[in-house]
């Protein structure tokens, strides 16, 4: 990571926590507050709160936003209410992935986008070469915005605490409003697996909101625990799991691809791959016997010392305690029971492909 | 940060417990800090024939792997099997309970090399 690193509104509780910073997409974020498999395990258990303002933010306003949007992104707006959130791509015209992003439908013709950090660049300067003629007014609000992720199985209680009584939206649901002369967006998402809402204020009420929801029962949680729950679920990293050589179908991700839309970046190329068939598929790889943990870049190989692939993500999983990972691999080879071996420094761990997700809820 | 009197240290953040010809090895509260939870550990094999500074295992948390280095030059003839049922030791007694391996020394010159508190302390602050 090259200059300075952003730093984000929440620094300074972050700070006072005595959490652990690390550069991550040009920002100095909290990699954890203390034990990391802690507050992966408080996500699952209980409540914890990320610092997600690193995020970008981007707003599309206008007379055919929702139109525009459509023939940007893979998801059809069109089946997004007023209130209501999706997952969606934007992709380049091969069909592989610039970066994976929620679109928020505030109002009819408004729309918020939540994009990758290090992706904002490229996202807007995309977004603003389909709006040479003003189609739509569009802004980026990335800086001026603070964002924080609360995710656990006691958020609507943390939630009512901190809004004194309010409900949450239902899942996938946007609520726009204001509480003590702030404008607070929430939407009923996460990237956890757990229940949970995202959190969108102005930057100066960040560290406020951040703090009431820490006093009112969530614990402050870092990147390294979002990443072990992320990839338990296998909700994809862009630029590890996802990247401009790689579609959303062989990621497993058509669902959020409306190939029978009328046009979309990249729309052509799916159908090509789709007519033709996937060479390979974003597979979940499971360790069968403890071991060393797998990471990104370990050789995934069949019985015979082939090599297949390598892993784009991997890591122990805190709540099965054994090695997961996601990996590109033949289609014929990802199939649920196909066994594995993946190399660490030099040992063969025997693995197989699984179902997705690794972690369901018990 | 808990950095024993009666210990000397290496760069690499291991500590070092001398006993007669024998050396007591481990990481430092520092190294387990930094490292956050310690997930796996791969030890030397008893018997093993070690030059000081060669990599003898690896202490892996989930974010990183890092390596365990001989301080000192002998045979290894102890390792601490407890910590591959449950490595957390590592973290919760890094001093005590989660001691890695012991080397029965070859050559008590080695022992220059190490750090004593003061030096440790000018290294991690």
């Amino acid at each position: 990571m090259s200059g300075e690193l952003k730093e984000t509104p929440l620094r300074e509780v972050h700070l006072e926590l005595g959490a652990r910073m690390v550069g991550f997409a040009g920002w100095d974020m909290p990699i954890r507050y203390g034990s990391n498999l802690e507050e992966h395990k408080v996500v699952r258990q209980a409540a914890g709160a990320f610092d997600i303002s690193h995020m970008g933010q981007f707003v599309v306003e206008g007379a055919g936003a929702a139109r525009w949007l459509n023939g940007l992104l893979t998801n059809n707006v069109d089946r997004l209410g007023e209130g209501e959130a999706h997952y969606t791509f934007l992709l380049n015209e091969r069909g592989g992935v610039i970066d994976d992003l929620i679109l928020y439908r505030l109002q009819e013709e408004s729309f918020l986008l939540v994009v990758n950090a290090a992706k904002i660049g490229e996202d807007l300067s995309c977004l603003k070469a389909a709006n040479k003629e003003r189609q739509v007014e569009l802004q980026d609000r990335s800086e001026e915005m603070a964002g924080m992720a609360i995710q656990g199985p006691l958020v609507a209680d943390v939630y009512s605490r901190m809004m004194g009584g309010r409900t949450l939206p239902p899942r996938n649901g946007v609520d726009d409003f204001e509480m003590e002369g702030q404008r607070i967006l929430v939407c009923r998402t996460g990237y956890t697996g757990e229940d949970g809402f995202e959190l969108f204020c102005d930057s100066g009420a960040g560290s406020h909101w951040f703090r009431s929801a820490l006093e009112d029962g969530a614990r402050a949680c870092g990147l390294a625990a979002r990443d072990t729950l992320r990839l338990e679920m296998c909700y994809p990293l862009n630029g590890s799991d996802l990247s401009p050589e790689r579609t959303p179908l062989e990621a497993g991700l058509g669902f959020f691809v409306d190939l029978e839309k009328e046009d979309f970046i990249g729309r052509e190329a799916l159908m090509a791959q789709k007519a033709e068939g996937l060479v390979e598929r974003l597979a979940a790889v499971k360790c069968l016997e403890e071991g060393p943990p797998i990471r990104a870049g370990c050789t995934v190989m069949d019985g015979d010392g082939n090599e297949l692939g390598r892993l784009t993500s991997g890591t122990l999983s805190p709540s099965l305690g054994i090695g997961i990972g996601l990996a590109y691999l033949p289609r014929e080879v990802a199939q649920e029971g196909t066994p594995l071996e993946i190399e660490v420094r030099g040992r063969m761990i025997p693995a197989e492909v699984v179902k997705k997700p690794f972690y369901k809820k018990p | 940060m808990n950095i024993p009197d009666h210990l000397h240290y290496t760069p690499d953040h291991e500590w070092v417990k001398i006993e007669g010809d024998l050396a007591t090895v481990g990481i430092t509260d520092h190294a387990q800090e930094e490292l956050s939870d310690v997930v796996f550990v791969e030890l030397p094999s008893v018997g093993q024939a070690v030059g000081s500074g060669d990599e003898v295992g690896t202490v892996e948390s989930v974010k990183a792997a890092s390596p365990i280095y001989a301080p000192l030059g002998g045979e290894v003839v102890e390792i601490n099997t407890e910590l591959e049922g449950d490595p957390s030791v590592i973290n919760s007694s890094p001093y005590e309970e989660g001691w890695i391996f012991k080397v029965r020394l070859q050559d008590s010159g080695d022992l220059d090399d190490l750090l004593d508190v003061a030096g440790y302390e000018d290294l991690i602050s």
